[in-house]
């Protein structure tokens, strides 16, 4: 009776894992999607802790750990989901993806115990240490990975690259496969303790090797890869206790997830590989850098007030920099006085502008920003030719024409905004520095082009109250 | 050979659902507006938190005087337990500005 009802439950889980994955990916039902997983991961606990029964009948115990363990979990976890700013939305879900990855990780570890204590050795249960070994290796993997892509997206470890790196990641695979073939095999009289904990060492090392040199502009794309690691991570962990609805959910996610990584380098027109092997703002593959020099003219407040003001068309271009002065209340001000001055905006979304897909969608909608006035790169891009003034606002690598025509350029190939086909082109940023890819952007040497220095926030801020002024 | 025949057949199971739910994933994915990439990407992130699961069962099924056992399985529940609600939470937040959005 309870084990029918526990299937059961886990069925309902599993239906509304692939229900909610289909409406998350739709904007109407998108929420409502969200929910439904939810409440099908709920039911899919609750069932668990009061009716699985191992293989001899036997109930789960230690309900006190397990209930504490809950609580302390849903408090950290909702308080730091409700916490996070909005610009800081792409490394929280890293963070939460390496939590999984972790927890798949610890898994293996103790059924790894398990196996031991019960005196059995892995030659004797090939697919049981084989399943065991995989969701160890995959969970650790995703956990420093992520946690080094968290790291690198707050700002506290910056691109490094040693030199071969490529050879040491392939050297470090091997040695796993190696330890893993030697443990499995029964090949080594060596204690295999020992020998989980230098896999499990390995793949520390490997995690963060791999996701070190992968430059910032790349980091969306290794947050959607590692994301459907833990996925395959969570599927292994699901065979090891033969759980329906561990598997559904995890193969689920491994496999949307390698979808929704290869939808994001398409994106950016570069292959997976590419991605991962080359070192795209690594920074120190030479690259176009030798750029700089030129020289490049700024605008003052009152000259770029006016420019726009008496334009017919403006589009606003928002990148990282607008996310990261949290100046998008105010971008939404500038469109709103604009538009009652007469002047038609819009806004231009490159698909991967700000540090993840969507970032702008998401957080220009927390300003109230129309979604009309949202448009994608494909219906933006023939608008800008009869477009007055462009303004960009903390966007570096999507407007660079290097994209277009030097074929040198790390970012050569990645599909761009067509800004410079604007009469004016009006970029604010806080410096000359270069933007996240680590390359130079001859766009702002360009005649047609002007800086406005400053903060985004206070910068749009001082150009609201100057056109206020004037109309 | 028949060894990996005899393992193919015990686990058959496996590789059906294995098969039928990647082809279900590709599916349920291929087709979305760049709009939803983030959340999506969040929606599933939060739903491989499933591993909570493993992580109870690991902890249910502790000895008492196993302390290495009783630490890891805390800390795995812990740590599935953000996955799982801290995943959610986050994605529903994004998801809210959208429908706020709508509703004008």
């Amino acid at each position: 009776m309870s084990s029918g009802i526990l299937a059961l439950s886990y069925l309902l889980g599993s239906i509304s894992f692939i229900m909610g994955l289909k409406m998350l990916s739709h904007p109407d039902t998108a929420r409502k999607g969200n929910l439904y997983a939810a409440m099908g991961m709920t039911l899919a606990i609750v069932a668990t802790i009061f009716l699985y029964k191992d293989s001899d009948g036997n109930p789960l115990g230690n309900y006190a750990w397990i209930f504490t363990g809950l609580a302390i979990g849903t408090v950290l976890g909702n308080y730091a989901a409700k916490k996070v700013a909005m610009t800081a939305m792409p490394q929280m879900v890293s963070l939460f993806n390496g939590m999984g990855g972790a927890c798949a990780a610890i898994i293996s570890i103790v059924e790894f115990n398990h196996l031991i204590h019960m005196g059995k050795t892995f030659s004797d249960e090939p697919v049981m240490a084989l399943v065991i070994l995989a969701g160890l290796v995959i969970g650790t993997i995703s956990f420093t990975g992520s946690m080094i892509a968290f790291g690198k997206l707050n700002g506290n470890i910056n691109d490094k690259v040693l030199p071969g790196q490529q050879f040491i990641n392939i050297g470090l695979m091997l040695v796993i496969v190696v330890l893993a073939v030697v443990m499995v095999g029964g090949y080594s009289t060596m204690d295999p303790t020992l020998l989980m904990y230098c896999i499990l060492g390995v793949s520390v090392l490997y995690g963060v090797l791999f996701v070190m040199p992968i430059g910032g502009a790349d980091m969306p794309v290794v947050i959607s890869l590692l994301n459907s690691f833990t996925g395959i991570a969570a599927a292994f962990g699901g065979f090891l206790y033969d759980n329906s609805v561990m598997l559904t959910g995890g193969i689920l996610v491994g496999s949307a997830g390698t979808v929704l990584t290869v939808l994001m380098c398409n994106a950016m027109n570069r292959s997976l590989v590419n991605v991962i092997v080359g070192s795209f703002g690594g920074g120190s593959t030479g690259g176009p850098t030798s750029a700089s020099g030129g020289t490049y003219k700024e605008v003052s407040l009152t000259d770029a007030a006016v420019l726009m003001l008496y334009s017919k068309k403006v589009i606003i271009v928002p990148g990282y920099g607008l996310a990261v002065a949290q100046a998008q209340h105010i971008c939404h001000e500038l469109e709103k006085v604009l538009d009652h001055n007469g002047v038609e905006v819009k806004y231009a979304i490159h698909p991967v502008a700000g540090r993840m897909p969507g970032h702008m969608n998401v957080l220009l909608a927390e300003a109230d920003v129309s979604y009309d006035k949202l448009m994608d790169m494909e219906e933006i891009n023939p608008e800008f030719a009869h477009t007055d003034v462009v303004l960009v606002l903390g966007a570096n690598d999507v407007v660079n024409p290097a994209a277009k025509s030097d074929p040198n350029s790390p970012i050569y190939g990645m599909p761009i905004l067509d800004v410079e086909d604007a009469s004016h082109v009006i970029v604010n940023k806080r410096s000359m520095k270069p933007g996240y890819a680590g390359i130079e952007n001859e766009l702002f040497f360009r005649p047609k082009t002007s800086m406005l220095f400053g903060d985004a926030k206070d910068a749009l801020t001082k150009l609201v109250a100057e056109i206020k002024n004037m109309a | 050979m028949e060894n990996i025949f005899s393992i193919i057949a015990e686990n058959i199971e496996f590789i059906f659902l294995l098969t039928l739910m990647i082809i279900v994933g590709f599916e349920v994915i291929s087709n979305v507006p760049a709009v939803l990439h983030t959340p999506l990407m969040s929606g599933a992130n939060a739903i491989h938190g499933v591993v909570i699961v493993g992580a109870i069962i690991v902890m249910g099924q502790a000895e008492s005087d196993d302390y290495l056992a009783l630490t890891l399985g805390f800390l795995a529940v812990i740590l599935g337990t953000l996955n799982v609600v801290g995943g959610f939470v986050v994605t529903d937040r994004m998801l809210e500005m959208f429908k706020r959005k709508k509703k004008n």
